[in-house]
């Protein structure tokens, strides 16, 4: 017999409150794996975006197009090393549900700006030379099953074409996945000319710019140079860095780190309660017991570090459990959610931080409990039997 | 132990409670000797200070006022941890309702006191052996306690007790709980320790039969002692 047989032994003591304890703690870690893989797929691309990029907007809103000679204008401001543009097009594939992101875009100098996106070079020499051309994310491809060759159309309710038609075709002739796996592959792009010779309005406009600046630590002083070289002017710009942009975006459905963090707050505090409940009565119910041990010799602290013990194993076990669930249930889950929550799965880190979790929850739950008993007298305790 | 062979010494001892605002002296100004190999019975009326006094001469707990010296080492006045230490090396528990873990079998039972030992896993093993077929319990090491006759557990607890081979064995009201039969045999395994192994017994007893099998009788009333019944 060892320390941790005597441990695994009170723990069956009660079978069924010890399961019944375990299992909440269980699908409190699923809910913590569910909505770290939800947060992460609303927010993940925000913080992994460039920090040496800025996106210069319309300063009224994101729907306000800006002429594309702001371009020229832009590259010759101090601080800026290129500047791009790309256009909100809103289309969508045979029907409105298969809604995704498509983006007329200048290919050489839209893959300059995005070297965190992966093309191969035939590939990227096929798209610059195709005037119908288009690249799109791994998972949109695998999604529409969609090859290279494939001629797709497209249709719009917001770029009508010179023909009063609403439908584009477009050759796929790239797929490109991300040097992260955070990175979007969910997008479409295709070459603005022919976005732009096609469309029966709006030629010459945009909808927003890339900057990328020389020195990432200029990035706030450079975009307010930019937003003063359009002051006064009929469309005046607002420039902020791509992470801000995005995230504004995603603050269009609440704050969601903090949405999370309330739900898991609460979660845990219950769970908190449920273990460390469970812990006491554990404690009290063998008092004399523990008294027994003493009175053979164990010391204060080797009891103290058995009840620990106890409450860390609870924990643990549901903790494994409740993660090691999370992580079979959140990739069964990624492909159904995938229109939705494109990069839906539970991040490493969050993983780690779960395992930290586990563990401060066993300490936490078994801190006072174990007190309790190291501060047992044996004689009072030996009554208690 | 000293030169006269004296193993416990207990040296005008006091040992007070407080309850609220009241102080209830239960020992007042206790002297008592115990020779080495002895088998003293401790005899005397509920709430005389009989467990109190066992508790101090054990280590569970320290007195009021006075000196307890067991094996020439002053008990009282070690601290918390050294104290547990020395328990797990020089005393041998045995109580009246058996108190063993119902979660472990009887050798896992008897096994306990060895966990703070550096003996390997191995030699554990030999040495609860050992201990269970001194109560003749081999044939049950496997069962758990609550599949054990109160007998049959009170022999595991005495095991338990002996496995470290300690020098003192406490007992307080081995027999309380057992029926006569069953009692005779726990008094005979003790006096067999006593006698045969040369462990010291003190048993604290409300059975004069029981305390006819130990060779010295003390009792204590009203937190004194004498060598005669109190009336």
């Amino acid at each position: 017999m060892s320390f941790a047989h005597l441990v695994w032994s009170n723990l069956k003591r009660k079978k069924l409150r010890t399961l019944l304890t375990v299992l909440s703690v269980t699908i409190a870690f699923v809910l913590f794996g569910l909505l770290s893989s939800i947060k992460q797929a609303l927010t993940g691309g925000v913080s992994l975006e460039g920090a040496n990029r800025l996106v210069v907007q319309h300063k009224v809103s994101i729907i306000q197009l800006l002429p594309v000679s702001y371009k020229a204008r832009m590259e010759r401001i101090p601080g800026v090393a290129a500047a791009t543009h790309q256009t909100w097009f809103g289309g969508y594939y045979q029907d409105r549900k298969y809604f995704f992101m498509q983006n007329p875009v200048v290919p050489e100098e839209f893959l300059e700006m995005h070297p965190e996106l992966i093309l191969p070079p035939e590939q990227k020499q096929a798209w610059l030379r195709t005037r119908t051309g288009a690249i799109v994310g791994r998972k949109t491809a695998e999604r529409f099953h969609w090859k290279l060759g494939d001629r797709v159309p497209i249709q719009t309710p917001i770029w009508t074409k010179s023909d009063g038609s609403t439908a584009w075709d477009f050759d796929v002739v790239g797929i490109f996945d991300g040097k992260e796996k955070t990175d979007d592959t969910m997008s479409f792009f295709f070459h603005y000319d022919y976005f732009d010779e096609g469309r029966a309005r709006g030629k010459g406009e945009v909808g927003w710019f890339t900057i990328r600046v020389k020195d990432p630590a200029q990035a706030a002083a450079v975009a307010k140079l930019v937003d003063q070289e359009f002051e006064n002017s009929a469309e005046e710009t607002r420039t902020e860095p791509e992470g801000a942009f995005l995230q504004a975006w995603v603050k269009q459905i609440g704050n969601i780190a903090l949405m999370t963090a309330a739900i898991l707050g609460a979660v845990f505090f219950t769970i908190l309660l449920v273990t460390g409940n469970t812990m006491s009565q554990a404690v009290r119910e063998r008092t004399g017991e523990l008294g027994v041990l003493k009175a053979i010799g164990f010391t204060n602290g080797r009891v103290m570090a058995l009840v620990l013990a106890e409450s860390c194993v609870l924990a643990a076990l549901g903790g494994v459990l409740g993660l090691g669930c999370a992580c079979i249930l959140v990739p069964a889950l990624a492909k159904p959610l995938s229109t939705m929550l494109p990069m839906f799965f539970f991040p490493v880190r969050d993983l780690l931080a779960g395992s930290g979790i586990c563990l401060a929850l066993g300490v936490v739950t078994g801190v006072f409990p174990a007190l309790q008993a190291m501060r047992l007298r044996v004689a009072d305790a030996l009554r208690r039997m | 132990m000293n030169a006269n062979g004296i193993l416990v010494r207990v040296d005008g001892v006091e040992k007070v409670f407080h309850r609220g605002s009241e102080d209830i002296h239960v020992l007042r100004d206790l002297h008592l000797e115990v020779p080495a190999g002895e088998f003293l019975a401790l005899m005397g009326p509920s709430g005389s200070g009989k467990s109190t006094l066992l508790n101090l001469i054990g280590g569970l707990d320290r007195p009021s006022r006075g000196t307890v010296t067991v094996g020439g080492e002053r008990t009282d006045q070690m601290s918390d941890r050294h104290l547990a230490g020395w328990r797990a090396r020089h005393i041998g528990f045995v109580f009246q309702l058996y108190n063993l873990l119902p979660v472990l079998t009887a050798e896992r039972n008897v096994e306990l006191p060895l966990l703070l030992t550096h003996l390997s896993r191995a030699e554990r093993r030999k040495h609860v052996e050992t201990a269970l077929a001194v109560v003749a319990l081999s044939h049950r090491s496997n069962h758990y306690p609550r599949t054990l006759s109160g007998g049959e557990q009170q022999r595991v607890g005495i095991a338990r007790a002996i496995v470290t081979d300690p020098t003192l064995l406490l007992c307080d009201e081995p027999t309380g709980d057992l029926d006569r039969k069953s009692g005779d045999e726990i008094l005979n395994l003790l006096q067999a320790l006593n006698r045969q192994h040369g462990k010291t017994v003190i048993m604290v007893t409300h059975d004069p039969h029981a305390s006819a099998r130990a060779s010295r009788t003390v009792y204590l009333n009203k937190g004194q002692l004498s060598d005669r019944p109190v009336d």
